[in-house]
């Protein structure tokens, strides 16, 4: 299991027959140029006090990639980005740089610099030398650095700046400091813990639009941090889904919402139903009652799994035509769509539909073969996929942005 | 509501009271001594005077920047050493630090004058060893011994405060952006606990000037610093008006070298002092 989930084509060559021909190819096949492997972390272990925040992580990085760590809170994603940028070293296993084992190398010989969480501008500091930080411990001529300051300064849409105060800057005005500090070094790796955390929903998106450009005309090799699956999905070219410091999936943001390996990852990436369910046969599943026609094969006969049906993917119909039919229990405008919550034998479905249907009204749900993933058992079953519990105000709780984490 | 905000106007009242007689009124009639003379008519006299005493205002002014500045060469590392170690030790340290300052600022002046008397500890054990009859009381290094034991831990301490503060992201950004150690304690721990440093240097500064009984003592009698000459004003009441002239001038002083340092503190409003 694990073997297989460290290895980034793999997974996207399981992924490949069923993504919809109008997707971008994943990162593994983009462009000519063959990627070299930039950074590779080989069974990557490390505990704090006892209790184990990263366990046996493997994983590589691609050169001029935008990668992703997503995962919850305390998920060792924060811990592995640290023992990236050196501040924190491994208890057991090795990371390599260009190839070279850089274990024991101390951050600021590193070529990667950091975009912190809460920032870390010197508040001593002007913008200017902010930005020029980095250059002046390198020794670079004055007049070259005024030359890279105003480029920098450009590139993050600040010109104009160089004489502010860090502490007087709106959230965003220093994230975009923070960003042109870490990228006047010219780095080969630009680490970014939760940089846009603290940033309110508009501004969010669009300095994940910004940080993707900036990320393109750089060229530079992009490890981002978030727990925020918006943000990995629409950034990304692979993205690495991490739980109780475990890897769970690598792949590209479309394998890992079509193709979840999981329930955790299903759950964690976007809303799921997820069913108990047992493998009839090739193409065959039952679940709810009911025997389905899937795209999924390779399963033992009458092996249990867990089925994954996204909200989006229901088409709702009229209660004689439906392939299962169940008791609206709850209906919530979306602006775009109806979120409804379906009562299907005591396990509530959600289903996202344009057309509005009544509370307690009885529906008729139809699922295409492609709208079923299939996935093996593991030790996330039963855990999540059922919406019983499931109200607004716990959604809004787990929005919430996390503090810092070890 | 009404009652809350009566009993917050006046909380303040006692206060208000104490600084009234203590400090407001004593300052009012240091002004008043220094601008009069015997008969009470105004004259300027006293502060023309007091060209004579502008030796011993260099000297109290040498002695105290001398003591202030070795104060900060052992304080700061110090402070920064403090600050590197665990909670458990931290806390430890810092009880051990404010030990002295438990004890009378008198007392530790006599101990030490104790122990640098002639026959006193050291110089016994000195002289066992093998040393010369060496004498420290009356030399100026035991004048400025006396300040720095006196005054140490606050410099130590403010500095102590903001190093704990300090954010260590800061450090992490620095060596991040390629410092390696030397360069992140000069770039941005330094810079960084400027506010920690000049109310060290002040709380230390300011008593180092104006102190009287640490020449007395450990001066042998030889010293005439600008406290020991205020002091000596105010035991004779013929003098009263010059004491007060000297006092004046060096409150001046004192505020106008606060000013000057808080100007570089850089607004950044740290201020324990």
């Amino acid at each position: 299991m694990k073997k297989e989930l460290a290895q980034n084509q793999e997974l996207s060559e399981v992924a490949e027959n069923e993504q919809p021909p109008d997707a971008p190819a994943s990162n593994n096949e983009k462009g000519s140029k063959k990627r070299t492997k930039l950074i590779e972390l080989k069974n990557i272990s490390k505990a704090y006090d006892g209790e184990t925040v990263l366990d046996e992580i493997n994983l590589y990085i691609n050169d001029k990639e935008f990668i992703t760590l997503l995962g919850p809170s305390g998920c060792g994603k924060t811990t592995t980005l640290r023992i990236i940028g050196g501040f924190e070293s491994p208890d057991i296993g090795d990371i390599f740089f260009n190839g070279k084992r850089i274990n024991d190398l101390p951050p600021h010989k590193r070529q990667v610099n950091t975009v912190f969480q809460k920032y870390a501008l010197f508040p001593h500091l002007n913008v200017y030398d902010n930005i020029a930080f980095g250059l002046r411990i390198a020794k670079v001529k004055e007049d070259e650095i005024k030359v890279r300051v105003t480029e920098m300064l450009k590139l993050v849409n600040l010109s104009g700046f160089e004489k502010r105060n860090v502490n007087l800057l709106s959230g965003g005005q220093q994230q975009r400091v923070a960003i042109a500090r870490a990228l006047i070094n010219k780095p080969k790796v630009l680490l970014l813990d939760e940089p846009l955390g603290a940033l309110d929903l508009k501004l969010r998106k669009d300095m994940q639009v910004e940080l993707k450009n900036i990320q393109a005309q750089t060229g530079i090799t992009f490890i981002y941090v978030t727990h925020d699956q918006e943000e990995a999905l629409s950034m990304s070219d692979t993205v690495v889904v991490m739980a109780n410091g475990k890897i769970q999936q690598i792949g590209t943001p479309i394998d890992i919402y079509n193709e979840p390996v999981n329930a955790f990852v299903a759950d964690f990436i976007g809303e799921s139903n997820i069913i108990d369910g047992v493998m009839l046969e090739d193409f065959k599943v039952r679940f709810a009652g009911h025997t389905f026609e899937c795209l999924d094969k390779g399963f033992e006969k009458n092996e249990q799994i867990d089925a994954v049906i996204r909200p989006e993917d229901v088409d709702v119909v009229s209660a004689d035509k439906g392939m299962l039919t169940g008791v609206v229990s709850s209906v919530t405008f979306k602006g775009v769509h109806y979120e409804i919550i379906v009562d299907i034998d005591g396990f509530k479905w959600m289903i996202q539909t344009t057309d509005y249907v009544a509370p307690d009204e009885t529906i008729g749900l139809y699922i295409e073969p492609d709208a079923i993933h299939i996935m093996k058992k593991s030790e996330y079953s039963d855990m999540f996929g059922d919406y019983s519990s499931f109200s607004d105000e716990m959604d809004h709780l787990s929005d919430i942005v996390e503090e810092d984490e070890v | 509501m009404k009652h809350r905000s009566l009993f917050y106007k006046f909380a303040g009242s006692p206060y208000l009271v104490w600084s009234i007689m203590f400090i407001i009124a004593p300052l009012i009639f240091v002004v008043y001594f220094a601008f009069t003379d015997r008969n009470g008519s105004f004259t300027l006299e006293n502060i023309t005077s007091l060209s004579s005493y502008s030796e011993t205002f260099v000297m109290s002014l040498g002695f105290s920047l001398i003591a202030t500045t070795i104060c900060l060469l052992i304080g700061y590392p110090l402070a920064y050493c403090m600050s590197r170690t665990s909670e458990r030790t931290r806390n430890i340290l810092v009880v051990l630090l404010m030990l002295p300052m438990w004890i009378s600022l008198l007392i530790r002046t006599y101990s030490l004058m104790a122990l640098l008397d002639n026959g006193g500890l050291v110089s016994t054990f000195l002289t066992k060893l093998g040393f010369q009859k060496l004498t420290f009381i009356g030399t100026d290094a035991a004048v400025i011994l006396g300040m720095i034991y006196d005054f140490l831990p606050y410099m130590v301490l403010p500095i102590y405060t903001s190093l704990t503060k300090l954010d260590k992201r800061y450090l992490e950004a620095a060596s991040d952006l390629g410092c390696n150690g030397v360069q992140v304690l000069g770039k941005v721990i330094l810079p960084l606990t400027v506010p920690g440093i000049i109310s060290g240097v002040t709380m230390v500064f300011v008593p180092s000037i104006s102190t009287f009984y640490i020449s007395q003592k450990l001066g042998g009698g030889s010293f005439d610093l600008i406290g020991d000459t205020i002091e000596r004003q105010f035991q004779n009441s013929v003098t009263y008006h010059t004491g007060a002239a000297i006092s004046l001038v060096m409150m001046i002083l004192i505020l106008i070298s606060l000013a000057i340092m808080n100007k570089f503190s850089d607004n950044e409003g740290d201020m324990i002092v």
